[in-house]
């Protein structure tokens, strides 16, 4: 089992102690990211209403949560959105990866550039740059304009996880294909697109968390009837506590669960 | 056959990533840039116009005091993150494979969680009848209840607690691609940890560094539902005054300016970063 080892002299007692406080340290750091999550999970299933004392195990916020009709609603909205982005995103960024990846032309480092800034630029700017773009051109607010702003900073994530899994690739596959008399499109097809298939679905899916869980833009681009589930518990909780939110809470920790799950499973699938 | 020009075909399927880019991109940037220059009438429509006015209304003491605010709770939110994070991404980027992958596992889920969820969480702790003033209360019952929620000491823990994992990841990211070889061999030369770190690690680790001190400062600064939510009312930052601008008080040519503003400070910020990375070896 053990791998052969060069003989090394035991570390000496300051590494070691480092090594140790830097583990503690860690545990220590994970403690504080999950203990107010895992808090707001136990008492979404506490029975009392906002005490903090525990009054007995109840799954009565999530029957309520299940019975409030406007939040079934937001959830579906995000829902179609969240799918509409997902869809729109995998092919800007497939296509765009590709072409970036294969071709070079003049413009292609503003082009880059230009993909990127989405993906770094405070929220805030893409809302309301697009907001004043909707307004100026008269259309009105509504589950387009917000899937629009959602695949603006959606599609870059595709495209750059695309793009890496492009570079790795072996050049001489498609070449291979080209002789045997594949036409461009056809090695696209039947090469490159199985092999970025790993990468297509992990770039599809951090389209559908991030559009799923946005808030910022969706807030200025969203109307009433188009409201997405964040923009919801937004105003809700703005209002201040309420134990739905708890429950609903623990179900937004488990989309992101269940995500980060089927990403790692992923990972391992495309070694 | 990278780096081929692109035929007819590929200029088509580049269309419409062209299009969606000066649509969605540069169109509306500019169009930002054309609405600040504008003034609004009284019914709050924007009149098109050429006016520095709103810049101009920048300068106040006000909004200046308002600017400086949001940027000191970034660098301030930033720098507790980098403290934080920075131990714990080398941790991560050094550890066995097997509790590598576990420990990356732990700080992806809250990254993907939404930070309106984990703002909440602080909501219900902070709160006048929350966790931790029913801690205090118990432990030190004539201190109780403290006003803990809608202060700045609010803000800024919800706005590190949000942040924190796009600190660790790409720190991570750079600890990982550290080769171990050169550390051993500060050590063999006789260095300790302590001369390591600011010798070698800090340096080769610098790219991570400034890719995730990006991710936090940049949408730190705009931020506008952590702040809601735990300051209230009573620490606005950038982010709540731009958003009041556009959908309360329907003033878009000056909301407008401020965006400007801080499209200028994320740009200037990026071109900062852009010559502070080292060429070649160090890209990506």
């Amino acid at each position: 089992m053990a791998a052969p080892r060069t003989p090394q002299l035991p570390p000496a007692a300051g590494p070691r102690l480092l090594a140790a406080g830097l583990r503690g340290w860690t545990a220590l750091v994970l403690v504080f990211l999950y203990l107010p999550v895992l808090v707001l999970v136990a008492y979404s299933f506490n029975a009392a209403r906002l005490g903090v004392g525990w009054e007995g195990f109840s799954g009565r916020w999530y029957a309520e949560l299940l019975a409030q009709a406007p939040l079934q609603r937001a959830a579906l909205n995000s829902l179609v959105v969240a799918t509409a982005t997902t869809l729109l995103s995998v092919v800007l960024g497939t296509l765009g990866a590709w072409l970036l990846h294969r071709h070079r032309f003049p413009g292609r480092d503003l082009l880059e550039a230009l993909v990127n800034l989405p993906m770094v630029m405070p929220e805030i700017l893409l809302g309301i740059s697009l907001l004043v773009l909707f307004a100026l051109v008269g259309v009105g607010l509504g589950f387009t304009t917000v899937v629009i702003g959602h695949v603006t900073f959606s599609f870059p994530f595709v495209l750059v996880a695309v793009r890496a899994r492009l570079q790795g690739l072996d050049p001489a596959l498609e070449e291979a294909a080209r002789d045997l008399g594949a036409t461009p499109w056809g090695a696209f097809r039947l090469v490159i697109l199985p092999a970025l298939r790993p990468a297509i679905l992990a770039g599809g899916l951090m389209a559908f968390l991030l559009s799923w869980d946005e808030l910022i833009v969706t807030y200025f681009t969203a109307s009433a009837a188009s409201a997405t589930l964040p923009l919801k518990v937004f105003g809700l909780a703005k209002v201040g506590l309420n134990p739905v939110l708890n429950a609903l809470s623990a179900l937004f920790l488990l989309v992101a669960i269940t995500g980060v799950a089927f990403s790692a499973y992923l990972r391992r699938s495309a070694r | 056959m990278p780096g081929a020009r692109p035929g007819a075909l590929a200029w088509l399927l580049l269309t419409p990533l062209l299009a969606w880019l000066a649509l969605f991109v540069v169109l509306p940037a500019l169009l930002l840039l054309g609405c600040s220059l504008g003034e609004r009438d009284e019914f709050g429509q924007v009149l098109w116009g050429f006016s520095l006015e709103n810049y101009a209304r920048l300068l106040d003491p006000v909004y200046l005091g308002i600017f400086l605010r949001s940027l000191g709770f970034a660098a301030l939110t930033t720098a507790l993150c980098l403290l934080i994070g920075y131990p714990v991404a080398y941790h991560l980027a050094r550890a066995a494979p097997r509790v590598r992958e576990l420990l990356l596992l732990l700080v992806m889920v809250p990254f993907w969680t939404s930070f309106l969820v984990r703002t909440y969480a602080w909501m219900a702790i902070l709160r006048e009848e929350g966790l931790l003033n029913a801690l205090v209360a118990w432990l030190q019952p004539a201190w109780a209840p403290l006003g803990l929620l809608y202060t700045p000491a609010a803000v800024v823990t919800g706005l590190v607690y949000s942040y924190l994992p796009f600190l660790i990841l790409p720190v991570y990211a750079s600890v990982e691609k550290l080769d171990g070889a050169l550390i051993e061999a500060a050590h063999d030369l006789g260095a300790g940890p302590w001369r390591v770190f600011p010798a070698v690690i800090l340096p080769l680790t610098l790219p991570g560094i400034a890719a995730g001190v990006t991710l936090v400062f940049v949408p730190a600064v705009a931020m506008f539902a952590v702040t809601d939510l735990l300051g209230g009312a009573r620490v606005p930052l950038l982010g709540n005054v731009i958003q009041n601008q556009f959908l309360q008080a329907r003033d878009w040519p000056f909301g407008a300016a401020l965006g400007v503003a801080l499209l200028a400070l994320f740009l200037v910020s990026q071109l900062g970063l852009r010559a502070l990375r080292p060429r070649g070896a160090l890209r990506g």
